[in-house]
């Protein structure tokens, strides 16, 4: 299949799903500590009872972490309404004034997501997103990440159709202009990495994604994961056209179990729908990724600690130069980037059509971060 | 309780699916500790041997990692994370009261085989500060008052079961 029709596909279920009525539970792993599985248990026997065919949808975190389990209620020509703290008790209450008619229980939501301006709150105008752009949570807490067609219908995999069509060397080139630094945290300059790794001589070369979160509070890389993950892997196939690579590797830490799942998941389908594998859509070029689970480690996020963790050697630092992309995975050439550097990637590249003014000013330093503790609202941002 | 007969099967079996490559170290002893819940010093020893290392290698490697144990686990698994955020909010009383409750240290499994303890590094739920975690159930929020609360089904659960089986020994 090209990617027109894989994209078309996708885009006429995503239409249908829109049509009728479904029910969004957020079931990240905050989700699912505050009890969104026991919420989605209530919504399917209460449906049941009253005998409705209401699609639930699991997706990842809308990052209104203090508001969890959060209930998105979305009916054809009606608004759709943002529950907030949902129990099981108040289910049938929902069930029955939004899904079977049309009173909306504004009494127990914490907004719409339409009807801007209007006598509802209107989500993206909470206090809290005022000072965010979301780029890289865009979709996160809309789609199911579990369902490839629902990101390919809202823009997936786009950056990897134009991308094929550049030299790598332009990818790169379009990489340093945009001035992108490792979102990780030490803010290397993303370009060099690439350049360094393209120009080296040895194959075969190698990509490692590093979801080795273990910043004290820190849960960015666990929600992107959990709630968007192909973002992640289609940056990595841009990345290993653009180096050469034919191999990649996503370290996740034992801590995130969701997260290795849904990465599973999404991987699965990627190579069904030939993101990845042999002939990436229908080109000549290769490229596979495979997850190397971590296993509790703190060290294991610095990068050649976790270069030892992949090959299966205890997780020691070594002392630098020489660098990974010199000297990487089994002494072969190696870019390792964080989750968020390869999601930033491919989520606004120049790759894919962004205002220039917005491109230049704000993409390098645009960071996500997590705010918990001391704060009576704990949530995820993203900083303009 | 898995005989020693047993345990060679499940070793075997998972060493039939995985290639002879050092990468393949880590993804081993995990799944040999899901299957059998531990890592017996046999299954060191054959992992050692099927992939042409030193068994003090794979010592090491598996004692680096805190994932890994070497007593059977808990039926109860239960995990108090101590990652910052939830060290800050208390992680270590939650951890007393729990150590008090089961009777058992860190790393330990209690005799009747029911609970066991283990401390994490931060599960990424900090905004649910602290957070403990039993069998695979997330409790948030949690005060060593709660910790009391949270066991309690678990505990009826565990006493039943045995007390099934008690009547089917008879």
């Amino acid at each position: 299949m090209t990617f027109e029709e894989i994209k078309n596909k996708a885009k006429a279920e995503w239409e249908a799903l829109q049509k009728g009525s479904y029910i969004v539970v957020g079931t990240a792993t905050c989700g699912r500590a505050a009890g969104a599985l026991d919420v989605i248990d209530a919504f399917n026997k209460e449906l049941t009872r009253q005998g409705l065919k209401v699609p639930i949808i699991q997706v990842g975190c809308l990052e209104l972490c203090y508001a969890d389990p959060l209930v998105t209620i979305s009916k054809p020509d009606s608004l759709r309404v943002v529950y907030h703290n949902v129990t099981p008790e108040i289910v049938p209450r929902l069930v029955e004034g939004y899904v079977a008619s049309d009173d909306p229980c504004l009494e127990l939501a914490l907004g719409t997501l339409e009807g801007e301006g209007g006598e509802t709150v209107y989500i993206p105008e909470l206090p809290r997103f005022e000072h965010e752009l979301r780029l890289i949570l865009g979709r996160c807490g809309y789609i199911d990440p579990e369902n490839i067609s629902h990101y390919v219908a809202n823009g997936g995999y786009s950056g990897l159709d134009k991308a094929l069509k550049m030299s790598p060397e332009k990818i790169i080139g379009e990489l340093k202009k945009s001035g992108l630094r490792g979102r990780g945290g030490a803010g290397f300059p993303t370009y060099q990495k690439w350049e360094l790794c393209r120009k080296a001589k040895n194959t075969p070369k190698y990509v490692i994604c590093n979801a080795d979160e273990g910043d004290p509070g820190a849960f960015m890389d666990r929600v992107v994961l959990e709630s968007d993950p192909h973002q992640v892997i289609e940056g990595m196939i841009i990345a290993g056209y653009a180096i050469g690579a034919e191999q990649g590797y996503v370290y996740i830490r034992a801590e995130y179990p969701l997260a290795i799942e849904r990465v599973q998941i999404a991987l699965k389908q990627a190579e069904e729908l030939g993101f990845l594998g042999d002939s990436i859509l229908g080109s000549d070029l290769e490229f596979h990724i495979e997850i190397a689970a971590g296993a509790g480690a703190f060290i294991s996020g610095e990068e050649t600690a976790l270069i030892a963790a992949v090959e299966g050697r205890m997780s020691t630092p070594r002392p630098r130069p020489p660098y990974p992309p010199e000297l990487g995975l089994w002494n072969k050439p190696t870019l390792l980037n964080n989750v968020k550097t390869f999601a930033f990637w491919q989520a606004k590249s120049p790759i894919q059509d962004w205002p220039k003014s917005l491109w230049e000013q704000r993409f390098a330093s645009l960071f996500m971060t997590s705010v918990v503790e001391l704060l009576k609202i704990n949530s995820l941002k993203q900083y303009k | 309780m898995i005989t020693e007969e047993q345990t060679s099967q499940v070793i075997a079996e998972i060493l039939s699916h995985y290639r002879k490559e050092g990468k393949n170290l880590i993804p081993l002893l995990q799944e040999v500790q899901t299957r059998l819940g531990y890592l017996p010093k046999e299954a060191l020893q054959e992992i050692a041997d099927f992939l042409e290392m030193s068994a003090v290698e794979v010592w090491g490697v598996a004692t680096f990692y805190n994932q890994f144990r070497f007593v059977p686990l808990g039926k109860y698994h239960t995990v108090v994370c101590m990652g910052t955020a939830c060290h800050l909010a208390g992680g270590r009383l939650i951890l007393e009261a729990l150590e008090r409750e089961l009777d058992i240290k860190v790393g330990e499994t209690a005799e009747d085989g029911n609970f066991s303890l283990e401390r994490v590094a931060c599960i990424g739920c900090c905004m649910l500060a602290p957070v403990i975690v039993i069998k695979d159930r997330i409790h948030p929020k949690m005060t060593p008052f709660k910790v009391e609360e949270a066991l309690i089904p678990y505990r009826e659960e565990g006493q039943k079961e045995s007390k099934v089986k008690g009547k089917k020994s008879k």
